[in-house]
């Protein structure tokens, strides 16, 4: 599959809080940019891949979009990994194309938790509430204490991510939050669920996002000059429920990356700057093992010292990531992967000709990568 | 009944786990062992995860067990606890094999837990529920 499908077209909302926007109206907006960007009409879309709001759980809410947009699509629907459904269904939509059922798909994620419902965030707490466990920040900050206590991972080191990613968003004039953060200040940030403070939790924002993929071959006739190539994708699910999750610290990002790796014919040492998902800091930290880009447990060294920041090895999150540009549940990592590709990135990795992508869900209970080439 | 009380947190009861809840009424706490592969596992279900069979047998635990990870609260995420941060949850395996959410009682100080040291069960009833928490051993 490398390189036979392309992300053609790339769309967004503003960032931040969006009042009065419903999530059909945020989604129409960027799909109306990603398909001006590619130079498709409407009424050339067969393939329609929706995310659910996470903010609100709704039945339909594909066909519900299809009628705001006024068309009628061959394949599609809502996609249920949470943050990791979005690179996942840029997959399918590529498998779709492939065989046949569909020409020219849009993936589409809109959310809005800041001013609109907070709908899902407010469901009743599980059977584990009465032992006061509640909350998905505490879920990553089992993961992240037992990663500390196999591996000696520091506070500092995750907030060594944090700074990365804030000093990027702080250069992002899209960026909902543009304030950088220095190590002193993280380590002053309130702790939230020990070990995890304030800032190692990412955003919570209103916003949209989509994408337009067709094959190379219909890109190459239509003369899209800023296609830009998927190399490889895969997918893996960790599945089990933190507490009965056998191994804490390991998760099925591995088998996602070992799939989109074998696609694209690449190891990690051919990843020019990549784009991690960063609910929280642990996530990206535990990314940079599972893809190879350092040994298990040594993701706490990998992050300090600037090599994930822009002039670094391995600069990550150059639009500023979930901590920064936006909390929104992933899209918008795929979107900055696609201007670093095409060039046009605020913080451009100069002569940067790959860029891996990671999504997930739940706590690391989903994962979908993504490896991208230059347009 | 009052949304903001410990008591509104009482698991919900159902066939499959009233005998655990009922166990740990009475001074017991049980898991659920394959009468087929072996598996033993928490939370109640009603299907061996390990070989899908639905001959299974409650077994009681020793109580021993070690701590997987841990957290603490800094902030409350429902009223009954307010009053209670900083508090810790864990995870915490059982010597048979199973894994459940638990708290640490009674230590002073919650970053002092290391991972994987033993642990012996405690029951203790709150919010007229008895639950499985644990001492260190």
């Amino acid at each position: 599959m490398r390189e036979k499908i392309v992300i053609a077209g790339i769309g967004q909302t503003a960032f931040g809080k969006l009042a009065g926007r419903s999530t059909l109206s945020l989604n129409i907006e960027a799909i109306r940019m990603a398909l001006a960007d590619a130079g498709v009409d409407k009424a050339e879309v067969d393939g329609l891949f929706v995310k659910c709001p996470t903010s609100k759980f709704e039945m339909m809410y594909g066909q519900k979009l299809a009628e705001s947009l006024g068309i009628v699509p061959r394949i599609g629907g809502v996609w249920d990994q949470g943050g990791a459904s979005n690179a996942s269904m840029i997959g399918h939509a590529a498998m779709a194309i492939e065989a046949g059922q569909c020409e020219i798909a849009i993936i589409a994620l809109a959310d809005n938790p800041a001013t609109g419902t907070r709908q899902a965030y407010e469901k009743a707490w599980g059977e584990d509430s009465i032992f006061g466990w509640f909350g998905t920040p505490a879920g990553y900050a089992m993961i992240a204490r037992r990663h500390m206590g196999e591996h000696g991972t520091t506070s500092d080191q995750l907030g060594a991510i944090a700074v990365a990613c804030r000093k990027h968003g702080a250069l992002n004039p899209k960026a909902q939050l543009r304030k950088p953060l220095t190590l002193e200040q993280y380590r002053e940030s309130r702790l939230i669920a020990a070990p995890l403070r304030r800032d190692d939790c990412c955003l919570v924002s209103d916003g949209a996002a989509a994408v337009v993929v067709m094959s190379a071959q219909r890109a190459r006739q239509r003369h899209l000059k800023q296609a830009v190539p998927i190399l490889g994708f895969g997918q893996g699910q960790t599945s089990w429920e933190v507490a009965q999750r056998a191994d804490l610290t390991t998760t099925a990002a591995e088998q996602s990356a070992h799939t989109a790796f074998k696609m694209a014919g690449l190891t990690p040492k051919d990843i020019d700057v990549a784009q991690l998902y960063d609910c929280f800091t642990i996530a990206p930290l535990m990314t940079l093992e599972a893809y190879g880009f350092c040994p298990r447990g040594k993701g706490g060294q990998f992050v300090q010292g600037g090599r994930i920041e822009i002039g670094g090895e391995l600069p990550i999150n150059t639009s500023g990531g979930l901590l920064s540009e936006t909390g929104m549940p992933g899209l918008q990592m795929v979107l900055e992967g696609v201007r670093q590709m095409r060039g046009q990135a605020v913080n451009q990795v100069k002569g940067a000709r790959t860029c891996a992508i990671s999504n997930q869900g739940g706590i690391m209970h989903t994962h979908s990568t993504l490896i991208l080439g230059q347009a | 009944m009052d949304e903001h009380t410990i008591e509104s947190l009482a698991p919900e009861r159902d066939a499959i786990n009233s005998p655990y809840w009922d166990s740990l009424a009475q001074g017991r706490l049980t898991y659920q062992c394959c009468n087929a592969c072996h598996k033993a596992w928490l939370p109640p279900r009603s299907e061996c995860p390990g070989c899908l069979s639905d001959d299974w047998a409650w077994k009681e635990a020793s109580g021993q067990a070690k701590l997987i990870s841990w957290v603490v609260y800094h902030i409350a995420y429902h009223k009954a606890f307010e009053h209670r941060v900083p508090y810790n949850v864990a995870v915490v395996e059982l010597a048979e094999g199973p894994r459940l959410i638990s708290n640490v009682v009674g230590i002073e100080d919650h970053e002092s837990l290391v991972i994987d040291q033993p642990l012996q069960l405690r029951i203790e009833t709150e919010g007229g529920v008895a639950l499985p928490r644990f001492v260190l051993a």
